[in-house]
């Protein structure tokens, strides 16, 4: 079996985890830039994250045979001090060039606030004068539908955007039609408690269908698997699926969204 | 997948998800105080299970959803709780 984890938070990760993802058939790991659990309190926090996101952590992979994608950003969950985003935003463009970066991510909201929405639609203004990809966050629990609703309505109203260039994450059963129907690609979230289980990433699959569809493990700092990926193809195969569907859902399609980026080259 | 292999593959699982909040419920009874607006919310997804296919688990979502449109004005907590507060 091979895969790519597409979203996968690895400075919170143990080498451990980088070990048993590489003995799954993990074949590369993307990591989109993330809140750390508190705020932090400077511009300077996020340019020491940027690089770890752009130097170490690719390094740290390297250990275990893993190439390291990232997306830049400043997290929702940060974004109601616009001053301190703005100035975030400010020194993304440093590190665009880098040859690990995929693109702007995980942009979104949180809480659905009016500030979050500006910090956002200014993320989705740089990701368009860079023409960069896009990796969207959509926000937990009660707050998901709303935030998805919103987040599609901003991202139609810029018409620089291309939808099949983005891609909206931690889709769930009231939010996937909405995402997909409107020309973008739907990350699944294999999350223990919220977001979704691999019964249900499956179910939604078998459902909508196999196109600009992936699924990933954001394995963090919180209760989340690191295998969450290859233990769903697991759960694929019980239920009848064949080695080239999975492949296609594991392996081929985040292939397929990713590969939109020259950077993006797997050995 | 047949009917009669999806319930081989998920029946034990269901079987011991429904006990749980069936426990989870008569704890919660057992429980001094009052609960709060996340109970209200639980029950009433709950009905959504006793409606026709295909849907339930979209339904059960929406049912637990902030069904409200306007931007928020201000974000004044991070987290969320797992129902909307009417
Ligand atoms: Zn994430």
């Amino acid at each position: 079996m091979r895969y790519i984890e597409p979203h996968g938070h690895m400075v919170s990760r143990t080498t451990d985890d980088y070990t048993a993802m590489a003995m799954a058939g993990c074949a590369c790991v993307c990591e989109p830039a993330f809140w750390a659990g508190f705020d932090r309190s400077s511009v300077d926090g996020f340019y020491d994250y940027f690089c770890q996101l752009t130097e170490h952590e690719p390094a740290r992979a390297a250990k275990f045979g893993l190439p390291h994608y990232t997306w830049l950003c400043i997290n929702p969950k940060e974004a109601e001090d616009v001053k301190l985003a703005e100035e975030v935003i400010d020194i993304i463009p440093k590190f665009l060039d880098k040859p690990n970066v995929l693109g702007i991510g995980e942009i979104g909201l949180n809480k659905n606030s009016r500030n979050e929405l500006r910090v956002f639609e200014k993320h989705v203004d740089l990701a368009a004068k860079h023409d960069q990809l896009i990796l969207i966050h959509t926000p937990h629990l009660e707050d998901k539908l709303k935030g998805t609703r919103l987040i599609v309505d901003a991202l139609k109203n810029d018409k620089r955007i291309k939808p099949e260039r983005v891609i909206i994450d931690h889709v769930e059963e009231h939010t996937i039609k909405l995402v997909l129907d409107s020309g973008f690609w739907a990350g699944m979230t294999l999350y223990p408690e919220s977001k979704c289980t691999s019964a249900r990433a499956i179910d939604m699959i078998d459902i909508y269908g196999d196109e600009r569809l992936w699924m990933n493990s954001a394995c963090d700092w919180g209760v989340s698997v690191p295998l969450a990926v290859p233990r769903t193809a697991l759960e694929m195969k019980k239920r009848g699926h064949s080695a080239d569907f999975i492949d296609k859902m594991i392996y081929q399609n985040p292939l397929k969204f990713l590969s939109q980026t020259p950077r993006f080259k797997l050995p | 997948m047949t009917r009669q292999q999806v319930l081989d593959l998920y029946f034990m699982e269901a079987r011991a998800k429904l006990i749980d909040i069936a426990a989870f419920l008569d704890r919660l009874d057992r429980a001094p105080g009052e609960p709060d607006f996340r109970l209200r919310a639980f029950i009433k997804a709950m009905h959504e299970l006793q409606t026709e296919g295909p849907n339930r688990a979209e339904k059960v979502l929406l049912s637990l959803s902030d069904h409200t449109t306007e931007p928020l004005a201000k974000a004044t907590v991070k987290g969320a709780t797992g129902a909307y507060r009417q």
